[in-house]
Parts: C-alpha cells; sequence; structure tokens
C-alpha cells in the first residue's frame, strides 16, 4: 500500500473524489430544476464511476476497467444525443424545461 | 363398361366455376365470367349424358347400376362410425341428375339474358354455381351425413340468391325467413340422423336398407319417430304445411332463380329425401299416411291461395307449393316412382312457368302485378306460346306432360283404401283450382286489353309502349322447355316406373290391379274433364270484360278476405311463434341475461379494476424527481445495509444471529 508521502497520489483520494463528484451529481439531479442541468448532473455521476474505474485499473494492473470506461463514455455519447434531442423536442412543444412541469404522462 | 364415371366432377366443376367467379369475377369481362358459367354446368350435363349414355346402352355390357365412387380418404372415423364421401348412381339419382343439370343449364343460358345488366353479374353467376354444386352433392350422396351437406348447402345458396338484392329490405328479410324456417326443418334431418346412427350404427342408405330387410321386428316406434323426423326436414325444404311459409317470400329473387332453386331442383329435395329412404317410410304405415295428409292438404291449402293472388310470381309460387304436395301424396301412397315422375314433369313446367314470367316481367319494365297486364298475346308471341304448352301441362289435360305425372299419383292414391280415396278427392279437387287459377294467370297476362297505361306511366312515357319480346338467349331455353313439357311425360309412368323400380320398389300394374285398365282410364278420364272444367271458369271469368270476379269476392267477403290474406297463417305464425319468440329474446336474454347478468358481471370486474387501479395510481406522481429522490433513498438503504456491521451491532444489543445449521 502506498503512504500519504510517496510520490504517487494515493488510491484512496481518487476514491474520495469520485464519491463526491457522484455525490455532487445526486445532489444536483434531485434538486435542479432545469432539464438540462438535470442531465449534466447524471454525466457527472458517470464521469465519477469513470474515475473510480481508472483508479482501480490502475491499482490493479489490469485494463479491464478501462474497457469498461470507453464503454461507459460511448453510452454516455449516445445518451447524450438521444437526451439533447429530447429536451430540444420537450422544450418545443412545451416552452419550458422545468421538470415539475412536464408531467403529461401523468394521468 | 370400362374407366371411371368420374362422378366426383359433377359436383367439382360448378365448384370450380363458382371460386373463379366468386373470387376474380368482378375483375373479368362479361363475356368470360358467362362463359365460365355456362360452362360448368353444361360439362357437369355431358358427364351426366355420358353416364345415362353407359346406362341405356343397348351395347352389352350395360353400365349396372347402382355405381358407386367413393373419396380413397376416408372422412369421419371414430369408433364404428364410419362415414365416406361417396357418390353413388343409381337409377333415382341418375334420373335427379339429369333434371339438375340439364334445367340447370337452361336456366343459366336465361339468366345471361335476364340478368346481363345487373350489377351482380358475376356474383349472382358465382351463387348459381354454387348452387348446382350442393344440389349435385346432395343427389349423390351415399349417406344421410353427405346429403345433409349438400341440404344445407343449397339452403345457403337460396339465402343468398333470395337476397340477391340485398339493398331492398324485403328481399333481405325474405332471405333470412327462408333461411330460418329451414332450419326448423333441419332439425327434424339432424334428429333423424342421430336416431338412425343410434339404432342402426350407420348413415349409409344401401346398409339401412339392408338391416331394415334383414330383420321384420323393425315396424312402427323407433322407425316412426325417425321417418316423421325426416319429414319434419323434408316439410321445411320442400314447402310443406306447416312450414311453407318462407317460399312465396322467396319470390323476391330473381326470377330464374326462382325458377332453379325455388320450382325445378331445390325444393324438390325433401321428395328426393323421402324417395330415398323409403325403406324406412315402408316400415311405417302411420309416417307413410301422415307424409299423404300432409301432401294433400298442403296441394289443396297452396291451390286456394293462389285462386286470388294478383302477383304473376306468387301465383307461381303457391302453385310449386300445391305440386309439391302432390308429390308428397305420391311418396305417401307408396307411389314413389309417380312422385319423381311428377317432380321431372314438374321441373320442366313450372321451370318454364317461372321463366316465361321472368321473360313477361322483363318485357313489361318489372312489373309483376297480373291485373296491369293483359293483351300482351301479341306484343310477346314467343312468350305467350310457351307459356300457353306450360299451363296447358300443369292443368293436367292430355297430352301434356303434366296428364300423366299427375294422374299417376292420382290413380295411386285411389288404389290405397278408404284414407286413399279421400286424399285422391282432394286432389281431383286440387287438379280443378289448379287448372282454373293457372288459366286466370294465362288470360289475366295475355288476353283482353293492356291495362297498364292507365296502370303505371313510368317516367313520362307509358309502359305499354315498352313492352318488348324478350333476347334469345332467355327465349331459347323458353322454347326446349317448352318442348319437353309437352313431351316430358309420354316416357310413361309404366316406363319410368320400371326403370326405377331397382331403388323404389315396384310400381301397381294397372293391368292386374283392381278395377283393372279400366279403372284407370277412367281415372284419366275424370282428372282430364275436371281440368277441363277449371279452364271453363277461368275462362267465363276472366276472358272477356267480367264482373264476376268482383261479385264473387263480393258475395263472399269473409271467404275473399281469407284466400287474400292468405289465411293469415303469417299472422298466425307471427303471433304465437315470432312475437313470444322476440318477447322472449329481449325481455328475457337481452335484459335479463345479456344485460343484467352478464352485463353485470362484466361491469363489477372493470369496476374492481377501475378502483385499483385508482388507489394504486397515487403512488405514480408523475413528478420524476421524487422517483429519483426514492431511487437515491434505496440506494442509501442497500448502502447502509451492506455495509453496517449488523451482527456486532445487534450484538451489542445483547442479540445473536446464527444462521441455520452453524
Amino acid at each position: 500500500m502506498s503512504s500519504m508521502f510517496s510520490q504517487e497520489v494515493p488510491l484512496e483520494l481518487y476514491l474520495l473524489l469520485s464519491a463526491a463528484l457522484f455525490a455532487l451529481g445526486i445532489v444536483g439531479f434531485l434538486i435542479k430544476r432545469n432539464l438540462i442541468t438535470v442531465f449534466m448532473s447524471i454525466e457527472l455521476m458517470l464521469n465519477a464511476v469513470n474515475l473510480s474505474f481508472v483508479t482501480f485499473a490502475h491499482q490493479w494492473h489490469q485494463v479491464r476497467g478501462q474497457i469498461f470506461v470507453f464503454f461507459v463514455m460511448m453510452v454516455a455519447a449516445a445518451e447524450a444525443a438521444v437526451g439533447l434531442a429530447i429536451i430540444i423536442a420537450v422544450f418545443r412543444a412545451r416552452a419550458t424545461l422545468a421538470v415539475d412541469r412536464i408531467d403529461l404522462m401523468k394521468l | 363398361m370400362n374407366g371411371s364415371l368420374h362422378l366426383w366432377l359433377i359436383p367439382l366443376l360448378p365448384f370450380a366455376g363458382f371460386l373463379i367467379n366468386g373470387l376474380l369475377g368482378r375483375r373479368l369481362p362479361k363475356a368470360l365470367v358467362s362463359t365460365i358459367a355456362l360452362l360448368a354446368p353444361l360439362a357437369a350435363f355431358g358427364l351426366v349424358l355420358n353416364a345415362a349414355s353407359s346406362v341405356f346402352a343397348i351395347s352389352s355390357p350395360a353400365l349396372s347400376l347402382p355405381y358407386i365412387e367413393t373419396c380413397p380418404i376416408g372422412w369421419i372415423n371414430i369408433g364404428t362410425l364410419h362415414v365416406d364421401f361417396s357418390f353413388v348412381l343409381d337409377q333415382l339419382s341418375l334420373i335427379m341428375l339429369l333434371v339438375i343439370t340439364g334445367v340447370g343449364f337452361l336456366i343459366h343460358v336465361y339468366s345471361v339474358g335476364y340478368m346481363k345488366d345487373d350489377k351482380g353479374y358475376a356474383r349472382y353467376f358465382a351463387y348459381l354455381n354454387l348452387f348446382l354444386f350442393f344440389m349435385t352433392t346432395l343427389v349423390l350422396a351415399g349417406n344421410a351425413l353427405l346429403m345433409f351437406v349438400g341440404w344445407e348447402g343449397v339452403g345457403l345458396a337460396s339465402y343468398l340468391l333470395i337476397g340477391f338484392w340485398f339493398s331492398k329490405t324485403t328481399a333481405a328479410e325474405a332471405g333470412k325467413k327462408a333461411f330460418i324456417v329451414n332450419r326448423i326443418g333441419d332439425f327434424g334431418f339432424l334428429i333423424g340422423m342421430f336416431l338412425l346412427l343410434a339404432n342402426f350404427g350407420t348413415l349409409t342408405f344401401t346398409e339401412i336398407a339392408t338391416k331394415l330387410g334383414q330383420d321384420p321386428g323393425w315396424t312402427g316406434g323407433v322407425v316412426t319417430v325417425i321417418a316423421l323426423c325426416l319429414l319434419l326436414g323434408a316439410t321445411g325444404k320442400s314447402a310443406q304445411l306447416p312450414l311453407y311459409i318462407w317460399l312465396p317470400d322467396a319470390m323476391e329473387g330473381p326470377t330464374p332463380v326462382s325458377a332453379l332453386i325455388h320450382a325445378a331442383t331445390m325444393v324438390t329435395a325433401g321428395v328426393y329425401m323421402i324417395a330415398r329412404n323409403h325403406v324406412l317410410f315402408d316400415h311405417s304405415p302411420f309416417a307413410l299416411s301422415v307424409v299423404a295428409v300432409v301432401g294433400a292438404a298442403t296441394a289443396l291449402f297452396a291451390a286456394t291461395i293462389a285462386l286470388v293472388q294478383t302477383d304473376i310470381k306468387r301465383v307461381l309460387a303457391y302453385s310449386t307449393i300445391s305440386q309439391l304436395g302432390y308429390m308428397f301424396l305420391g311418396c305417401g301412397v307408396a307411389a314413389y316412382s309417380a312422385a319423381i315422375f311428377h317432380l321431372m314433369t314438374h321441373a320442366f313446367f313450372k321451370a318454364l312457368l317461372f321463366l316465361a314470367a321472368g321473360s313477361v316481367i322483363h318485357g313489361m319494365g318489372g312489373e309483376q302485378d297480373m291485373r296491369k297486364m293483359g293483351g300482351l298475346r301479341t306484343k310477346l308471341p314467343v312468350t305467350f306460346w310457351t307459356m300457353t304448352a306450360a299451363v296447358i301441362a300443369i292443368a293436367g289435360i292430355w297430352p301434356f306432360a303434366g296428364f300423366f305425372s299427375k294422374d299417376a299419383i292420382l290413380y295411386s292414391a285411389f288404389q290405397q283404401g278408404s284414407l286413399g280415396k279421400v286424399l285422391y278427392f282432394v286432389g281431383l279437387i286440387t287438379a280443378l283450382l289448379t287448372a282454373f287459377y293457372m288459366f286466370r294467370l294465362w288470360y289475366l297476362t295475355f288476353f283482353g286489353e293492356t291495362r297498364s297505361n292507365d296502370a303505371h306511366p313510368v317516367e313520362g312515357h307509358s309502359a305499354g309502349a315498352h313492352i318488348h319480346e324478350s333476347p334469345w338467349s332467355m327465349l331459347g331455353p323458353l322454347v326446349i322447355l317448352a318442348l319437353l313439357s309437352i313431351s316430358g311425360g309420354w316416357i310413361g309412368i309404366d316406363r319410368f316406373g320400371s326403370f326405377l323400380s331397382a331403388v323404389t320398389g315396384p310400381t301397381i300394374d294397372p293391368a292386374a290391379a283392381v278395377g283393372g285398365k279400366t279403372l284407370d282410364l277412367a281415372l284419366s278420364g275424370i282428372a282430364v274433364a275436371v281440368a277441363l272444367l277449371g279452364w271453363y271458369f277461368a275462362h267465363t271469368f276472366y276472358s272477356g270484360k267480367s264482373d264476376r270476379p268482383k261479385e264473387l269476392a263480393a258475395a263472399y267477403p269473409g271467404g275473399y278476405k281469407l284466400l287474400a290474406n292468405k289465411y293469415y297463417v303469417d299472422e298466425f305464425y307471427g303471433a304465437t311463434v315470432v312475437k313470444p319468440l322476440l318477447a322472449f329474446s329481449t325481455y328475457f336474454l337481452s335484459w335479463v341475461v345479456d344485460k343484467a347478468i352478464l352485463g353485470g358481471l362484466a361491469w363489477l370486474l372493470g369496476g374492481i379494476a377501475v378502483f385499483s387501479g385508482a388507489l394504486l395510481q397515487r403512488w405514480q406522481s408523475g413528478n420524476i424527481r421524487s422517483y429519483a429522490a426514492w431511487l437515491a433513498a434505496g440506494a442509501a438503504a442497500l448502502l447502509l445495509f451492506v455495509f453496517i456491521p449488523w451482527a456486532s451491532v445487534l450484538a451489542n444489543f445483547g442479540i445473536h444471529l446464527t444462521l441455520a445449521g452453524r
């Protein structure tokens, strides 16, 4: 195990950063009303997970974690494309992006 | 005789015509449609003629009957029950086939002219071919079940063709009426078949006859019940009392259909069925007398109604019912060959009467009321002369066809004891009435002055100016049928009866019977005299401008009203059967069973679903962030559950978790 004083940044710090980013993402997702911000919060969460993947990949000297990251990024890109398209469509139809007001499917 | 007769092609060729015209007819040119429609019955007729020629072949060896063709693949094989697709050609079915395909072909030819301008041209011929398919199946069937298939099929074709002009309410309703009334008869036929199966274990006609012949104990009892059930079926199809009511309404169909289905062929299926099952009836004298009484009663009953009808086709419809009554009378006195003989001659002259009436209606531009006709003798000469032949034939005047067959039936009835003598007189009175109403029709239609001018100025023209003779495609069949109506009886009942005797049993030989030849001649003389008397009455009543019909009607207003309203039978059935049934259906079946019980159950189930849905719906706020919050809370709870060392936490509270088995 590396110590705080070794040259490498210790594992715990990476994981703490990842957890902090994820928590930020959750909080943003829950309290923000603007759909774009909500969307960005999701991206934040994904990247937090990516960070922990890369950390562990480095730690165990395995490439698998890095491959997972590529997959996640790919999905995130696709999600961004679809999600932004939906957001634009919603805005055109409803002239608002407040998530509280997008509740047409509700009976 | 070598090689097959290909009996199976006789029904299947018209069926192929039905498929082609029914599926593609609307896209095909009219000439092609008529070619296909005409080729099918013509080819079938050719096959029948081929079979007939090998039967009558002078050069030996002639074909020995019955000739049976069975489809190698069985139809129904359950336990001891074996039913095959088997076609049987014997003397009886051969004669029926000759009539059906021969007259059927002529009527197809006639239809080409009659239906020329109809929008449903291809549909019409498809139905007509379909009818021939089922009718030939019915006649060729070697067992009761296959016969029943044809029996139901001709009912279907009849329904389709009565309601051919379905946009007309009366036609659609007449079709329904025919179908429903026939269901009552078919119920009898079905019960009869079930009883046959239960008692004989087979539905094949020959096997039933053999089993009946082996055991002389089969008399009365169950045989009577079977025979009466079959009779109920026959009264439905052949329009006898009490189920005749559909036939007059069936005249809503196109006139060639009335000629083919509701005069010449389909309605005689009941007579054919009784003749086919005659062994059963022979074993039950009671059932036979019922057949005879039903026949005679129907003959008289329908003839009286025909006296005062004014619609030309309705007169002919009641006349058909009356003549079918004669055939039943013939069957009822066990003179099956006489009944079939009358069936054949009747097919000739009644088809001719209908076709000629159709020619008159065609010439009059659709007018069917005889009171608005008159004086057509010179305007429709061919129609007039052919119709004359038919009228004389049906009236039973020597030497036209109707005389021979009617005389044979009346003679056989006279030989059958005291009941037979009563029925003979009923038949004689009917013959008088028949001659009267047929010549009434003849005089009203063709003699006197044209009464159409003042009646119906159609679209600004007087109807009289438009009267025209029909095209030769219609007149040709008329002429051929007229020749048959004149000469069809000359075969004579003796030759006809001896030919049929292999199937229907021996006929009475006048020379050997009580009274000898003199009685036969005397009865013939009486029959002709009665027919001439009927003609005379019609002549005095209707040949000139006479007020006598009106005076007579005024003298007996009650009787006239009774006849003009057809004895109020429709009203009676309406009040006793239709109305109670409708009331039962509306108030009990529809309101109580359907709406209250079934509908209530459906509402209850639906209500439960709606109510529980309304409860569960509250969980779905529709707010995405609340969902996400729940998700996050759930994830947090899971994390807590996984990471908190519960065992030690609980141990602090004095609780020790142990897994089973450890």
